[in-house]
């Protein structure tokens, strides 16, 4: 093997789904950027802010996650707690199987992806089905999603078409609206036959004990419209303190995930419906989920647990658009993906652990991070943990003949001068592998190696220094 | 279960043990989150208006516009919140047919829902629901029309605001235009699960 997995996985990608990977990012990223500037005095402090209040969060979850399972119970709401994958699932399944339900309507949320709810409510007997009409159409090509909020963003129209044809929904038809009014026809019964809906949350307040939730199509909304329970999968991450936080991250999530001002549908909820209201669950369980994430909490990485999962890194980030979301074999793609990833893994760590190496260091993801995460630096500290732990590194040219020549000042003079020689020779010419691989898609700038001595040596001439 | 709880909690507090200084909530005044430039000085009606038409919604200022333009989308069944119908019957010709009780099982039967909204936000052009004030939330979710009926003093300048009023009722629903999607090839397409038209009715 000579090279990444990542690596490898870009050389198989088709070139339509990259371009189309690569346009839809750039127009949702260039939009994001007008919509903040424009409309805030300061957006920059905006993102610092909404950082800094996640930080303190995190930092004080000692405190928070007590205060708000008091809360919630107090609204009515029952708590659980999984450690594990495996304690989530079987956390959903009780609750189900308390109710003799075995139909449930699933909205978009990660967690239930990292802890493969639907795959393993099917294999116990129950139905689960995603409803965001991204996650259906992965559904139902058993695939996976490649994005953070859009799933299918490697799809084309014409594979969805053939797939609903495949599942009798209708013929052959790639007109997006036909298809979405399909979806829609075919989900809206699903709902009301449901007897549970499953969904995520975007934020949880401490201070009130309310899950919000945001969807653009509705979908959270008929979850909790139809079904008579509702159980939330939320990680142990999502809590900010106070209400009036909201306000900040409501407009920065909007913003930065599909550049709207707000989001359709924002919930707030903090219980089953009111007595009055004859529609909506009568019963409402909140699973508070680690799997991880207190690792992730104890490293030296825990910045990354402010993320908010608006997908904006993934947007704006170079090697994800040429890369695209399967690349990186992991349920979170693109920069966050990179450094989560690896973390959330485990013991499985080494086998993600090329994720953090494929990034140019840019800084790209950090300046559009809503949570202003240090992303570049947790992926050094990563390469840094993979070093230290001896994972091999395939295709990494060998650094010692580089550390020798940089720590010696005659060989260092030396190389100055074979570098000067080496414009007048092809690249191809040069006998290192690594080199003749680097240099088959890349052209070499002129060297123009000591200018820089030459500059001081002048300067030290002309102005000595005392 | 207990015992997870148990540690978590407990995984939580070792992590945090070895850190020398915690990170201090941050104070800010939430107005660093507010288009000010958007409000200052309006009527808040009329930036609602023109900010929910930016999102593909609209308002109408009277009951006769509203009905207009149900006829002319040919939406002619629907379902009426009953506390609103005593009002808004008169200006609904014989060619409607309106329910004021709603039946979940023929959820594709009515075109329309009128429900009462708990309020509305200026800035964002956002229609306020909630429990207290919604007679059935599949009313106000399942047919491709929504009316939502908004008082005019209830109008919010801005989000903090719209925060800071949420209360007590477990379920409050924020909805900024028509259900939409771009998942198909970046496509955006209105109606989804949700409505495909959002209308805010204003009254005084
Ligand atoms: S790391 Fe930041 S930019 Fe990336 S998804 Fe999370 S919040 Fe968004």
């Amino acid at each position: 093997m000579r090279s990444q997995p990542i690596d490898q996985f870009v050389t198989t990608l088709p070139a339509d789904k990259r371009a189309s990977v690569y346009q839809s990012t750039k127009a949702t990223h260039e939009k994001r950027t007008k919509l903040l500037f424009d409309e805030f005095a300061d957006p920059n402090r905006l993102r610092h802010l909404a950082g800094e209040i996640k930080q303190h969060t995190l930092e004080h979850l000692d405190t928070y996650l007590p205060a708000v399972e008091a809360k919630m119970k107090t609204n009515g709401v029952t708590v659980h707690w999984a450690a594990t994958a495996d304690a989530a699932n079987a956390a959903v399944l009780a609750i189900m199987r308390a109710r003799n339900a075995t139909k449930m309507v699933k909205a978009k949320t990660m967690v239930s992806e990292e802890i493969g709810l639907a795959h393993f409510l099917e294999q116990n007997g129950c139905e689960a089905l995603e409803t965001d009409l991204g996650e259906f159409i992965v559904q139902i090509d058993d695939d996976h999603p490649s994005h953070i909020v859009r799933p299918i963003i490697h799809k084309t129209r014409r594979e969805i078409a053939t797939s609903f044809e495949r599942e009798g929904l209708g013929a052959y038809n790639d007109d997006p609206e036909t298809i979405t009014r399909r979806a829609r026809q075919f989900l809206r019964h699903k709902y009301l036959q449901a007897d549970v809906g499953l969904t995520g949350a975007n934020f949880v307040s401490v201070e009130s004990g309310r899950l919000v939730l945001v969807t653009n199509e509705g979908n959270s909304r008929f979850s909790l419209a139809a079904p008579k329970c509702h159980i939330a999968l939320v990680g142990i991450e999502k809590l900010v303190p106070r209400d009036r936080d909201l306000g900040i991250f409501l407009n920065l999530l909007a913003r930065s995930a599909t550049a709207q001002e707000l989001t359709v549908y924002t919930e707030f909820i903090s219980g089953p419906k009111s007595p009055a209201q004859p529609d909506g669950p009568e019963e409402m369980h909140v699973i508070f989920v680690d799997n991880g994430r207190t690792e992730v909490l104890a490293s030296e990485c825990r910045e990354i647990l402010r993320c908010i999962r608006c997908g904006a890194c993934l947007n704006v980030c170079p090697v994800y658009r040429q890369a695209s979301g399967h690349a990186y074999r992991s349920v979170y793609p693109g920069p966050v993906g990179a450094v989560l990833s690896p973390l959330l893994a485990g013991e499985r760590f080494p086998a993600l652990a090329d994720l953090p190496k494929a990034s140019s260091l840019c800084g790209a993801c950090n300046e559009v991070c809503p949570v202003n995460i240090p992303i570049p630096d947790l992926l050094l500290r990563l390469r840094n943990r993979a070093k230290q732990e001896n994972v091999p590194s395939p295709g990494t040219p060998p650094m010692g003949a580089w550390a020798l020549m940089a720590s010696q000042p005659t060989a260092w003079k030396a190389a100055l001068f074979g570098g000067k020689v080496l414009n007048y020779v092809p690249a191809k010419l040069i006998p290192v592998p690594a080199m003749q691989a680097w240099s088959a898609k890349r052209a070499l700038p002129e060297w123009r190696g000591g200018e820089f001595r030459k500059w001081l040596k002048n300067r030290l001439q002309k102005s000595p220094t005392p | 279960m207990n015992d997870d709880r148990e540690s978590i909690l407990s995984r939580v507090r070792g992590a945090l043990a070895p850190l020398h200084e915690r990170a201090a909530l941050p104070d800010y005044d939430t107005e660093i989150a507010v288009m000010r430039s958007l409000i200052a000085g309006r009527d808040l009606a009329e930036v609602f208006t023109e900010r929910i038409k930016r999102v593909s919604g609209l308002a109408v200022a009277d009951p006769a516009a509203l009905v207009a333009h149900l006829r002319a989308g040919g939406w002619l069944r629907g379902y009426c919140d009953p506390a609103l119908w005593p009002q808004l019957a008169p200006h609904f010709g014989p060619e409607f047919k309106v329910e004021v009780d709603y039946d979940r099982t023929r959820v594709d039967d009515y075109a329309f829902g009128i429900t009462r909204a708990a309020g509305a936000i200026a800035e964002s052009g956002t229609i306020i629901l909630n429990d207290a004030t919604t007679s059935r939330r599949l009313a106000a979710l399942a047919p491709w029309v929504h009316v939502a009926v908004v008082g005019r003093g209830q109008i919010f300048a801005d989000l903090p605001q719209a925060v800071a009023a949420i209360g007590g009722d477990p379920n409050v629903i924020w909805c900024t235009g028509p259900s939409k999607t771009a998942d198909v090839e970046g496509i955006l397409i209105e109606g989804v699960h949700g409505p495909g038209q959002q209308i805010a009715l204003l009254v005084d």
